[in-house]
């Protein structure tokens, strides 16, 4: 018998001893981030940045697979008991010697997650997360010449970036309401001083917002550049028309934080017809969360539509898929995710 | 439908008024639930498991006496704390709130042969929703015992001492057969139907899984203890299905809770179900060790009235609900352990028999049973 097969037979043999738990639910309580665990992370230390910003140390389990640089990681963080899911981007360098990651977050007002991670949370404390994901990312081939563009903590995926690669031609323009707001502000005049990199940094509370049309005052050669901007929607939808506009469109990158959600045909009243509750839901609110604040008992699992533990009878009226803005309507036997559907309309689900 | 409504004194409105001081006390708790419940469950649970990892290793070596007791002591505790505060209450949805998959309803497996989705069904759906409803509620009696003088006598009733002392030694078996419905469901034209057969397979794979780990790997890998492993997780089974089966007893059996017909659900609104949950529930006095170990089902009355308030809440919601009993006059029913589980017993054996000639009721004497 090969060594795989021994294995295998030996956990069989152990699962049948935890019978009706598995082995991991008891290997979880002694090593959490082992091998073969669901993916987690340690939260070791938390650094602040600015007053309202600041970079969490992660050491995530064995499974990790390893980020690239400029990519985002979701994390779950239980938040007065409740399990939220966030995205963050990496911060830290490929190739850090320990083995860490940081995410650097920013504390947005009434952000349940970002408040908690910046003032709240402690060294120790295990967190949940996905593997890195997003193509906002360096090219294999070095370009010749750089920019970034990033407002706010549109830094953080750029910071990535700047910490794993250097290029010899990088601008940077960065925009923050003060001196005192800009992110890794040390670390960037660092750069500078050492040549690496050329920054202009906006002061939108004393020069106003950035005007793109006016970004060749700051970088003449802006258009020769291969590009990456992250940042508020309204930088970002500037950018790219500018950039189509000169029909360079091609060499700028971008990252939203959050995707474009569809909304029209704007939500409507739930019916939870097994439990006999209905509400009135918006047409942005996944069903799963409305369920839930409804008090109704319902299945879930990963929350992102991957893993249809939350699959469930859709009797009648329509939904819409948040990630596509697809319809779906009520037929017999139509199951709907949801975690990933909104009501479009009046409809009623079979919880 | 006992021969005295001890409701009869309570208004429409005031039933009304009363469902909305429930919910009060309900949308409190939901607004505070929060780190520290999700800190609670985490940790029992985790005792739980380290509990029973012990006391199964300890038992490796039971073939020394010291280390048998040890080692079944422990197990029982960890069974029951399994059934109770834990597996019952997370299938109820308790900890749904958390978002946490791993601790939640729908994916929830526990000690015990009756699969986890079978018996949601039964009990959180018939159970909870039809309590103490002759005909709807098949909980009052399991369908084997006469727990009201107004269901009829049959001659086989006169063995249900025997029934429930059977039913107490193997209660998980007794509960995975009545969440089948095996009664009804081996009637002949039932018993060929897909939906039950797919049932009774999930039922029967769960039985030899926890058969096999019980009886036979947990025994063979103990060895030269192999007997008296077998024996000790034996023990532990028969413990903690005698002890669930008592603390069930006592949450709707005692004397003092009123059982309820079926058309007097009809139209039920939410004060008049919060009503029937009131009186048709009872309570189990004691310390905090004892109802942890009943899994806060000792709140059984609480727990009724809400299912799905995390269990650790129900000790500082009793306080208020019985403040509500007080104030509506009504009798809330509790005591210590030993009181309830007689008191339960008692009635067992008085209904095996047929109803004595009922006493020819003055009206003065119903006077006095509504004031008290
Ligand atoms: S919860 Fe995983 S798909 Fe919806």
């Amino acid at each position: 018998m090969t060594s795989t097969a021994l294995r295998s037979r030996a956990w069989k043999l152990l699962e049948m001893v935890t019978t009706p738990l598995l082995p991991s639910d008891y290997l979880d309580l002694v090593s959490p981030l082992r091998a073969g665990a669901d993916l987690r992370g340690r939260i070791e230390a938390v650094h602040p940045e600015t007053g309202d910003a600041a970079t969490v140390v992660i050491r995530p389990g064995r499974g990790w697979r390893g980020h690239t640089a400029g990519q985002y990681v979701r994390v779950g963080v239980d938040v007065d008991g409740r399990r939220l899911w966030r995205a963050y981007s990496i911060t830290s360098p490929t190739d850090r010697q320990d083995g860490r990651i940081t995410i650097t977050v920013k504390a947005i007002p009434d952000g349940k997650v970002s408040n908690h991670l910046v003032h709240r949370t402690t060294p120790g404390t295990l967190v949940q997360l996905d593997q890195p994901a997003g193509d906002f990312v360096l090219p294999p081939a070095k370009p010749a010449k750089v920019l970034y563009l990033t407002a706010g903590s549109g830094v953080t995926p750029v910071m990535g970036m700047l910490r794993d690669t250097g290029f010899d031609d990088v601008v940077m323009v960065h925009c923050a309401p003060r001196p005192q707001d800009v992110i890794f502000r040390n670390e960037l005049h660092g750069l500078v001083a050492d040549e690496k990199l050329r920054l202009t940094e906006v002061h939108t509370a004393t020069d106003g917002r950035l005007d793109i049309a006016r970004l060749g005052e700051l970088v003449p050669d802006w258009a020769e550049r291969e590009t990456w901007a992250c940042g508020p929607e309204g930088l970002l939808d500037a950018a790219e028309r500018h950039w189509a506009g000169h029909g360079v469109q091609e060499r700028l990158h971008t990252e939203r934080f959050r995707p474009r959600v569809v909304v029209t045909g704007d939500g409507g009243e739930v019916t939870f017809s097994a439990t006999g509750r209905t509400v009135d839901a918006d047409g942005a609110t996944p069903l799963l969360d409305v369920g839930e604040e409804a008090g109704v008992l319902m299945p879930s699992g990963c929350r992102m539509g991957i893993c249809f533990g939350c699959v469930t009878p859709l009797k009648a009226g329509a939904v819409r898929d948040l990630r596509t803005g697809e319809i779906t309507e009520a037929e017999p036997g139509v199951l709907i995710q949801t975690c990933v559907s909104a009501a479009a309309g009046p409809c009623d689900i079979e919880r | 439908m006992t021969a005295i409504d001890p409701t009869a004194h309570l208004t429409a409105e005031q039933i009304e008024e009363l469902g909305r001081e429930l919910d009060a006390i309900r949308d409190e708790v939901i607004a505070d639930r929060g780190e520290k419940d999700a800190a609670y469950i985490r940790k029992v649970i985790s005792v739980q498991r380290k509990l029973e990892l012990a006391s199964r290793g300890v038992l490796l070596f039971s073939i020394f006496p010291p280390a048998w007791l040890i080692g079944t002591a422990g197990l029982s505790v960890a069974k029951i704390m399994d059934n109770m505060e834990i597996g019952h209450n997370v299938l109820h949805g308790q900890w749904d709130w958390m978002r946490d998959p791993k601790i939640h309803s729908t994916t929830w497996e526990w000690d015990h042969v009756s699969p986890a989705e079978q018996w949601k069904h039964s009990h959180n759906e018939l159970h909870h929703t039809y309590t103490n409803v002759i005909g709807k509620d098949n909980d009052l009696g399991y369908g084997i015992m006469r727990v009201d003088e107004d269901q009829r006598w049959h001659p086989f009733h006169l063995g249900q001492p025997l029934w429930n002392f059977l039913n107490a030694c193997f209660f998980e078996y007794g509960i995975a057969a009545y969440d089948l419905e095996l009664g009804k469901n081996l009637q002949k034209r039932r018993r060929r139907s897909p939906e039950f057969r797919a049932r009774a397979r999930a039922v029967g794979r769960k039985i030899r899984k926890q058969v096999l780990k019980d009886y036979v790997i947990h025994p063979l890998l103990s060895g030269p203890s192999f007997l008296t492993t077998l024996a000790a997780t034996f023990t532990a089974n028969l413990v903690r299905n005698i002890w669930t089966h008592s603390v069930i007893m006592c949450g709707h059996f005692p004397e003092g809770v009123q059982v309820f017909e079926r058309r007097s659900v009809k139209g039920e609104t939410r004060g008049q179900w919060y009503l029937r949950q009131m009186m048709g529930s009872a309570n189990i006095s004691g310390s905090r060790a004892m109802h942890f170990m009943t899994g806060n089902l000792s709140h059984q009355i609480e727990h009724h009235l809400f299912p799905d308030l995390p269990s650790n809440r129900y000790a500082e919601v009793a306080v208020k609900v019985r403040a509500l009993f007080e104030k509506y006059e009504l009798e809330y029913v509790t005591g210590p352990l030993p009181k309830q589980v007689f008191s339960a017993w008692h009635k067992v054996f008085r209904l095996s028999l047929p109803n004595r000639k009922p006493k020819v009721k003055t009206p003065d004497h119903r006077q006095e049973l509504v004031a008290a």
